[in-house]
């Protein structure tokens, strides 16, 4: 074929292929906050995971603690264990508390999310998609959910549920589903309009395939930025349940919890077996939060550079 | 004679206004009201007509991208609405869309490669090593290169945007492309690329084209014969010398009195348009132009015009023919 103008088609307008992921990390490391947030976070998480390993004492092997040894203050010395953290009124070491706490606290944060942010994800899609009178019931459901207070349909949840740490992630599934739905509704709405779906639709794929492999990748930038903050909202909400003594069963105790056990002993001076579980859950938060700031300003493609 | 592959009778599309909590159907837009065409194999029909006219919403109906409320389109003699599951899926494949805007029309997250497979994947052709050497096939058809296959969509300029959404048009091996506006948005420099290119590829692919524009600059340089649309209706058909040369229907003088021509020593007649087109809401009775009409008579405002033959395969809706034909 004769096309010789195509040799001199214009030159401007190419970005040299920079895969995206790197530009991502690229824009996503400007922010020194954000880094120090990702780190800490990072951090946390690895001593969560490796907890059984890295600290000093099982405090739930009663084997290992000794009653004698409660209320101790930071810093003190018994036998060859050293308290940096003191005990609880139990004798449990605190910093091996703290770290298992993080576990029970970030797994059923982490597992709520997820689980949240696929069915959120999946009924928002769906809704934003089929539009009508799907759209009607599954928004005004979300619509009425997110109309009374979470920790009150939390508590709802967990009062008809039980106790349990599967009860507990399905009553934050509960609490967050509406979220995502409504996030991945408003921007599903806005490229369900754009051409490609609609070429999509010429080529006569299915439902099915324009959904999860047109749809939903161009919607998740709002549901990656959402759901890191609901991570953390899900942390304190679970830690908020346990503090009120209808969470976590005491057997997997999380931070709330920890930081419930200590809160009898606050006005006698004892004032660290609920400070350092406090300080843990706030550095958590905090650190999810940097990150999850940084994400919304490096995705929002309003301020794309 | 050449075969007819798609035939249009009496095509309606009316999209209902609704209003309140209950969603009552309070009007319609007529955005197309009883229009004819037919397209002949290896032909290029061109719509036109300024926005808001319908020329959209025709080929939209072409495609089943939206409902018809009234008429049929038929392809080889079959009724698209008696089409199955089946028959939708081959029809889909025999006739395809370039989209306007190159710049919504590629999905963002997919390489130029997989935008190219998907439908070969829908549809199970062209599998393993054939689809590589399909797709680079594609891609040098467009005048790309295939190494280019492993981009993203931002990385190219708009009228590379529009090679590609071509390339993908063509991957099922359609018989027939419909382009809505295929080059409005793009630079003038880069749409004589796109033109030059949709008619090689037509010879190459050996295509029938359906080219919808409100550039008469585009139609006249692609299009065989020629459909003038106003407020859902044709109003003037001819193969594009008589219409460019000899237009009858006071519109589409009017049209073409309006279009820039790159001569400035050319004396122009302008013919100047009073008001604004009417909503499609409420089109006017009898003829639909006769509300802005500078010929118009009694009879215009009551009677709706049937098409007169004004030539060789010339045919105009208006009452001046053939009693009082314009000089």
């Amino acid at each position: 074929m004769n096309m010789p103008d195509s040799i001199l088609e214009e030159k401007t307008g190419v970005v040299e292929g920079q895969p995206p992921w790197r530009r991502f990390a690229s824009d996503f490391c400007e922010s020194r906050l954000a880094v120090a947030g990702l780190t800490i976070f990072v951090l946390i998480a690895l001593s969560a995971i490796f907890a059984p390993w890295i600290t000093p004492q099982d405090p739930y092997d009663l084997m290992q603690i000794d009653i004698l040894d409660g209320r101790l203050p930071p810093g003190s010395v018994s036998g060859e264990m050293t308290y940096l953290l003191g005990t609880d009124d139990q004798g449990r070491d605190m910093l091996s508390g703290i770290f298992y706490g993080l576990r029970t606290s970030l797994s059923v944060g982490a597992a709520s999310t997820l689980i949240a942010l696929f069915l959120g994800g999946s009924v928002g899609l769906i809704a934003a998609y089929f539009g009508g009178r799907v759209d009607t019931i599954i928004m005004r459901v979300a619509d009425l959910q997110l109309s009374f207070p979470a920790i009150l349909i939390a508590l709802i949840l967990v009062s008809i549920l039980g106790q349990g740490v599967d009860k507990i992630i399905i009553a934050l599934v509960g609490v967050q589903w509406a979220y995502y739905a409504r996030t991945i509704r408003g921007t599903a709405l806005v490229e369900r309009r754009r051409e490609y779906i609609e070429a999509a639709t010429c080529l006569a794929l299915s439902h099915r395939r324009i959904v999860f492999r047109h749809l939903l990748p161009n919607c998740t930038p709002p549901l990656i930025v959402v759901g890191t903050v609901q991570v953390a909202h899900a942390i304190a909400l679970e830690a908020t349940l346990s503090f009120l003594g209808i969470g976590i069963p005491i057997t997997e105790p999380s931070l709330g919890l920890l930081i419930k056990n200590g809160f009898d002993y606050m006005l006698s001076g004892d004032y660290w077996i609920s400070f350092y579980p406090g300080i843990a859950l706030l550095i958590t938060i905090v650190s999810i939060n940097l990150v999850g700031d940084q994400l919304r300003d490096v995705l929002n493609p309003r301020l794309q550079r | 004679m050449a075969e007819t592959l798609l035939t249009a009778q009496g095509l309606e599309v009316h999209f209902p206004i609704k209003k309140g909590v209950l969603s009552r159907t309070v009007g319609h837009v007529f955005a197309v009201d009883g229009v004819d065409f037919h397209l002949k194999q290896g032909e290029t029909l061109g719509i036109v007509g300024e926005s808001g006219c319908g020329k959209t919403t025709a080929g939209m109906a072409v495609m089943g991208l939206t409902p018809v409320t009234g008429g049929t389109i038929s392809f080889q003699g079959r009724d698209i609405s008696s089409f199955g599951r089946r028959d939708w899926q081959r029809y889909r494949r025999t006739i395809q869309l370039i989209f306007q805007d190159p710049y919504s029309s590629l999905n963002p997250r997919m390489t130029v490669n997989q935008i190219l497979a998907d439908p070969m994947d829908v549809h199970g052709v062209f599998t393993g090593a054939e689809r590589k050497k399909r797709i680079a096939y594609l891609l040098e058809a467009v005048g790309l290169s295939p190494e280019q296959g492993r981009r993203y969509p931002h990385e190219f300029s708009g009228g590379q945007r529009q090679r590609i959404g071509i390339a993908r048009a063509l991957a099922l091996g359609p018989s027939i492309i419909i382009g809505d506006e295929p080059v409005s948005a793009l630079d003038v420099s880069i749409q004589a690329q796109i033109i030059n290119l949709l008619l090689a590829l037509k010879e190459e692919f050996d295509l029938s084209l359906i080219i919808i524009s409100h550039d008469l600059a585009v139609i006249e340089y692609l299009c065989d014969r020629i459909m003038v649309m106003y407020l859902g209706k044709i109003i003037e058909q001819a193969p594009y010398r008589p219409l460019y040369h000899a237009p009858k229907h006071p519109y589409t003088r009017a049209l073409l009195a309006a279009a820039p021509v790159a001569d400035p020593g050319r004396e122009k007649q302008r013919i100047i348009l009073t008001g604004d087109v009417p909503s499609p809401i409420n089109p006017p009775s009898g003829c639909r132009f006769h509300t802005r009409c500078p010929h118009r008579m009694a009879i215009c405002d009551t009677e709706e015009p049937r098409f007169q033959p004004a030539g060789e395969q010339h045919l105009v809706a208006c009452h001046l023919y053939p009693e009082h034909p314009l000089e």
